[in-house]
């Protein structure tokens, strides 16, 4: 048996997207709907992702949705063995999609929510949507799809960590996920106005892990860190090239969301190569795959096993050099860079830039 | 054990988390458990038990049938399987 299979594919169908959150992990030169691969390119990528080992996927965006062909490619994937979750906004899910979808086969749907407070929900977003989320909440339920809330966390939505949690369990949610804003993409261009203070953050975790025993059996709760506060780096999807593959609208194919970011990497296309090949032979794959490409501090430290180094985009993102020890690590002078940062995150709110396919960006 | 989560005895009903499903991998050749956001690579005997986790036995009665499978006592290794699966919440206790 070949080792190092991956588990989970997550397929970006689309950029585009009826939300504009400042926090999206989406690059900042979002690919257009002209350029993304057709159905027929998804179907063949999923069936040699499923060969290759995949067990998870994610119909992820972007908004899913505006997809056309969804159902088409939610159907496929089950049909190859997959288990599909839809990663969406929920504008769009109407009943008679959500109905074709459950026929396809689809398992699991989630439904971002940026706040239990409406009104800052939807200068999140960026849009009318609160509305429309509750109702498509309430048809993932009636059709009985395995149900996620996802709500991605930052200084104006922390405080209300606990109303969050009791809203999702009111959704009928089998599992949330909190997680606090990851600073890629649109999320890094906006840090300042989105980065909570450390009271902040110190105060949501005890929240959620009351919480997290509260409703136990009930709702798991899954709280991802935010790593700025943490003396160590995340341990990237069991590191790079390891488990995860990400493919971006146009067919690209990445080892972490984020890493279109990495300009010192080219990434080889599914329209081109076979998922295979570019998993296990491609330059991007092979770049920091195993511990190889490690400078000290890490080449010598014993928890290189544990994080390997951390994030390879958050290294490349904010030091210029990929193989870099991520920043986040107290190990490494670089740790200045998020000092500064944390410190930053002091100073009075600063403006949204919102998330816009094409042109200029808006300031609203 | 914190409130929510019963303690799994030997006449407890398990059932899968509802959102859980088995399926066989052809690729590893391996039973998985597949759930949101995430795959148990099972072995043979932990695929077995789970198979019998249909929401009508009881711990005793699982037990017993891979007893007789095995032609040996299970009842301890049924039970600690399906103890540990129930903390990670993948097993509930009816």
């Amino acid at each position: 048996m070949p080792d190092n299979l991956p588990t989970t594919l997550l397929a970006e169908l689309t950029h585009r997207c009826p939300l504009h959150c400042p926090y999206c992990s989406n690059p900042l030169e979002l690919i257009r709907g002209n350029a993304e691969l057709a159905t027929e390119d998804w179907k063949r990528v999923f069936s040699e992702a499923r060969a290759l080992g995949v067990l998870q996927l994610g119909l992820s965006g972007g908004e899913p949705l505006l997809r056309k062909d969804l159902e088409d490619l939610a159907d496929h994937a089950r049909s190859v063995g997959l288990y599909s979750t839809l990663v969406t906004s929920g504008l769009g899910l109407t009943r008679p999609r959500a109905e074709r979808l459950k026929e396809a086969g689809l398992e699991h749907i989630q439904i971002s929510i940026q706040d239990s407070d409406a009104e800052v929900a939807e200068r999140i977003a960026g849009v009318r949507s609160v509305k429309h989320k509750q109702a498509a909440a309430a048809l993932v339920r009636e059709l009985g799809f395995a149900f996620t809330v996802n709500v991605v966390l930052h200084r104006a939505n922390l405080d209300r960590v606990g109303e969050i949690i009791d809203m999702a369990a009111d959704l009928g949610a089998d599992r949330i996920e909190l997680a606090n804003t990851q600073y890629y993409g649109w999320g890094l261009k906006n840090r300042a106005a989105l980065q909570p203070t450390r009271e902040q953050v110190e105060r949501s975790r005890e929240i959620a892990e009351q919480a997290i025993q509260r409703y136990r059996g009930r709702m798991q709760i899954l709280y991802v860190l935010p790593d700025y506060y943490e003396p160590f780096p995340k341990a990237c999807y069991g590191g790079w090239g390891k488990l995860y593959l990400v493919i971006a609208p146009n067919g690209s194919v990445l080892p972490c969301h984020g890493a279109t970011q990495i300009t010192s990497l080219s990434f080889d296309n599914v329209r081109e190569h076979s998922l295979e090949w570019i998993w296990r032979e491609s330059d991007a794959f092979q770049a920091f795959r195993g511990d190889g490409w490690m400078k000290e501090p890490c080449r010598s430290c014993p928890r290189k096993a544990v994080d390997f180094g951390g994030c390879r985009c958050q290294a490349f993102a904010l030091t210029g050099d990929a193989a870099n020890t991520d920043p986040v690590c107290t190990l490494t002078p670089l740790r200045r860079i998020i000092d500064q940062a944390v410190l930053e995150s002091a100073e009075p709110e600063t403006e949204y830039e919102y998330r816009y396919v094409g042109g200029e960006p808006a300031r609203v | 054990m914190p409130a929510g989560i019963p303690v799994l005895t030997p006449d407890s009903v398990p059932r899968l988390w509802h959102v859980a499903r088995l399926d066989f991998d052809p690729v590893r050749q391996r039973h998985v458990l597949l759930y949101p956001e995430g795959a148990v690579l099972l072995n043979d005997t932990g695929a077995a038990i789970l198979a019998l986790c249909d929401g009508n036995r009881t711990v005793k009665e699982i037990a017993s049938i891979l007893g007789e499978r095995y032609q040996a006592d299970v009842s301890t290794d049924v039970s600690d399987y399906l103890a540990q699966m129930a903390d990670r919440e993948l097993v509930r206790a009816g």
